[in-house]
């Protein structure tokens, strides 16, 4: 099946698109031999720096490189401008429904949204009600999944609210890409991206406990060297001069957070956590938990540590909440979503239901939990008996599903054996919240690399692309 | 300021390290010996794998004392904990864990070191190919080196770093003399048959100390001079003497910078004191194995106490 999409460089339709004029004349000065010679170039600075990235299930390649792509992804500063403001908006929302839900419940009282999707959902944690987080945001990195549909159209595709990753993707992809073609940066005007691990540390810095004295001690929290995306996690605490801590090395003295170090036990005030919620504090969540911190929640609920983002806030980026996002924007900020939603079947609803299982071939069916591109369907890339089986566990278990039309995703072109080649891309924008919000101009783009597939993730074959985002 | 996990990472990095270039010396000294005195080389690989520690292992997995066997347990078998690409790839894991403390120029020195060495040992060595690949471990091992000397700050990540590699080196020469320490006894006639001297050059060659030794002392070899050279002599890089110097120095410098002394502290400087008042007469009429052998205990205590006293666990 072939949709027919936007393409961000060339549309059929109007021709090159202004934002790529600079690059496409630079573009055509190149010798493809010497871009080809450089995209191996890019692979050998990948691999000789360790950035890997590991995939479950696959014991040879434990260690894998995302593919990168040397075509970059340009965003104008047009577009970009509304862009922010449709983030900006939402992640308000976010904070605002977080604290709500914790608190007073009132859009649940309004009826805006069912009181049953939060009670019975897993990510709402009944620890966190009346626990207000220092200084007020809970979910403090957000990693917003857009999809552009065509030259005006961009949609929301997920609220990564909890721990977004990819970040360290977006600033060595543009490491590579200045390193690669240092010409290119002279001649068009793209604004930089590398300044977030300093924005982070000073965002963490300012939501600190209010009692912290002086400096707050700054740590992040991995679950160890051989999770997915630990090469992330020492990148960003290197890049912050932080420490980069993990369970064992964590625990509760005197009423703090403190961790081990050749001197003693050093207090910690602010944790940028890259560990779930559940395996956070054995004594509160699931009790076989080897990387958390024995009592954290207690330090927590006494206000005398930050956890970026806080416990709890997946209830936020839920996919079953997801498809209540436009009314939960208008219910918070008054006015309507800058930036729309995908239109979303709850399987849970039984006339949903019957509409997703009648046209299951049309349709991307996703797991309300599931994350990375793991237990979903693409119904018009799926054979009839996939679709079939998937039918019966759809049938099975309706609430644990959402379904949404397959969209045409916007493509990028690629560097290919055979030349410039489009494909499907998305892109992920970082977030920081403290006491004011920040967006970083550009993000992770990613990209399907298969011809004519819409799965992006890198679990499943995607690959990265620099963002640029113009200064015009 | 630093964890006490990451000073343990680092402190095994650098012990890996050092331990798979040690693999390398040793079957090369092994090799040596095993060409020029064919009668007796199973003995010689018996020797090398007892210097290695690995001879029970071993025992347990092969029959014959041959240069292929011993090569493959020593260089690239991944059963063996102590081989060269377990300690590399164990090293590699440390310094992933430890990322953050270490220069680029490091993490990716140690990163390439493993990637070469694992495409290098994937298959068994055809011993044609033996010496290429131990030059080659012993090439990326220097590569590390010197990028970690050439661009890590001289700071307490650095002085741990530096405790993992002087406690491993210190262990590795110790261990060599004593696995050969009846051929330095002194014999009847002074004058070294030719068999001693093939023996005593090897113990030099395990250290790569062959030709500088003849810097340093007459061009012949003399039992005295091998054991003061690998015991006493301050300016040889893996004497225990110099081990020792720098073990005192980097305690130290944690010491002072911490303003707070440990065990540790003084078991270091009492070893120095030992080693820097000692003659090598006086040890031989002590006995050279009991000498050895009370010196590989307190090095083991020695990093027992540095893992105590600061918090590796």
């Amino acid at each position: 099946m072939r949709l027919a999409a936007f393409d961000e460089m060339l549309p059929e339709v109007s021709g090159l698109r202004r934002p790529y004029s600079a690059y496409d004349r630079w573009l055509k000065e190149q010798d493809p031999a010497r871009l080809t010679e450089k995209m191996q170039d890019a692979e050998r600075v990948f691999r000789k720096t360790g950035i890997t990235f590991a995939v479950y299930g696959e014991q040879e390649a434990s260690e894998r490189l995302i593919p990168f792509d040397i075509v970059p992804r340009i965003i104008s500063g047009n577009e970009w401008r509304r862009l922010t403001q449709g983030i900006e908006q939402r992640v308000q929302a976010l904070n605002a429904f977080l604290d709500d839900i914790y608190h007073r419940q009132e859009i649940l009282r309004a009826g805006r949204v069912p009181k049953e999707l939060i009670a019975r959902n897993e990510a709402f944690l009944p620890e966190m009600i009346g626990v207000r987080p220092p200084a007020g945001v809970y979910t403090h990195i957000i990693g917003v999944d857009i999809v552009r549909i065509s030259e005006d159209e961009f949609y929301v595709l997920e609220d990564n609210a909890r721990t977004p990753s990819g970040v360290s993707y977006m600033l060595e992809n543009r490491e590579t890409m200045m390193q690669l073609f240092p010409e290119l940066f002279q001649k068009i005007k793209v604004r930089p991206v590398e300044n977030y691990p300093q924005l982070l540390r000073q965002s963490l810095a300012a939501v600190r406990p209010q009692r912290t004295k002086g400096a707050p001690t700054i740590a992040v929290l991995t679950p160890g060297s051989f999770n997915s995306a630990y090469f992330e996690h020492a990148f960003l605490a290197d890049q912050m001069g932080v420490q980069l801590v993990e369970g064992q090395d964590l625990r509760v003295v005197d009423g703090h957070v403190a961790m081990r170090t050749t001197e003693g036990y050093k207090q910690i005030d602010v944790l940028y956590r890259r560990v779930d919620d559940s395996f956070l504090d054995p004594l509160t969540f699931r009790p076989d938990s080897a990387l958390g911190i024995p009592g954290i929640m207690d330090v927590y609920r006494a206000g005398n540590i930050t956890i970026a983002n806080a416990p709890g806030t997946g209830i936020a980026d839920d996919k079953a909440i997801y498809s209540y996002m436009p009314e939960i924007v208008e219910f918070y900020t008054g006015r309507k979503a800058i930036l729309g939603n995908i239109p979303t079947w709850r399987c849970s609803e039984p006339d949903s239901l019957k509409y997703v299982l009648e046209h299951i071939h049309e349709l991307v069916i996703k797991e309300v939990h599931g994350s990375g591109g793991y237990g979903m369907l693409v119904g018009p890339a799926a054979t009839k008996k996939e679709c079939e089986e998937f039918s019966k566990k759809l049938a099975a278990k309706p609430s644990n599903y959402i379904a949404q039309p397959t969209l045409a995703l916007s493509t990028c072109p690629i560097l290919t054996d055979k030349g410039l080649a489009p494909r499907h891309v998305d892109l992920r924008p970082y977030v920081l919240v403290s006491d004011r919000i920040q967006i970083v101009p550009g993000g992770l783009t990613r990209v399907a690399l298969k011809e004519g597939s819409l799965v992006v993730n890198s679990s499943q074959g995607g690959g990265t692309k620099d963002t640029w985002v113009l200064d015009d | 300021m630093l964890l006490g996990r990451t000073a343990n990472g680092l402190y095994w990095m650098n012990r890996y390290i050092e331990r798979a270039e040690n693999m390398a010396r040793l079957v090369d000294a092994g090799l040596r010996m095993a060409l020029t005195r064919t009668q007796s080389a199973s003995e010689e690989w018996n020797s090398v794998l007892l210097s290695a520690g690995s001879d029970v292992a071993f025992k347990q997995k092969y029959s014959d004392y041959t240069a292929a066997n011993v090569a493959d347990f020593l260089l690239r078998d991944t059963s063996n904990p102590s081989s060269t690409m377990s300690s590399i790839e164990t090293a590699r894991n440390n310094a992933r864990m430890v990322r953050t403390a270490l220069t680029r120029e490091t993490w990716e020195s140690i990163n390439e070191a493993w990637m070469a060495l694992k495409r290098m040992l994937a298959r068994p060595i055809d011993e044609r190919d033996l010496p290429s690949v131990l030059d080659a471990i012993k090439r990326e091992t220097a590569l590390i080196r010197g990028s970690f000397y050439g661009t890590m700050l001289r700071n307490e990540i650095f002085d741990f770093s530096q405790l993992g590699t002087y406690v491993e080196r210190a262990d590795n020469t110790a261990r060599i003399l004593d696995v050969k320490y009846y051929v330095l006894l002194p014999s009847i006639s002074w004058v070294g048959s030719t068999l001693d001297n093939y023996q005593w050059e090897s113990i030099l060659r395990s250290v790569s100390a062959h030709r500088s030794y003849r810097w340093v002392y007459d061009a012949d070899y003399k039992p005295t001079n091998i054991a003061d050279y690998l015991i006493l002599n301050v300016r040889m890089p893996r004497s225990l003497t110099f081990c020792y110097r720098f073990l005192a120095e980097h305690l130290k410098f944690l010491g002072d910078d911490y303003g707070e002394r440990h065990a540790c502290h003084a078991t270091a400087e009492k070893t120095q004191a030992m080693l820097r008042a000692g003659s090598i007469k006086d040890i031989f009429d002590a006995g050279l194995h009991e000498f050895l052998a009370g010196f590989i205990r307190d090095n083991t205590r020695l990093g027992d106490e540095i893992a105590q006293d600061y918090r590796f666990y």
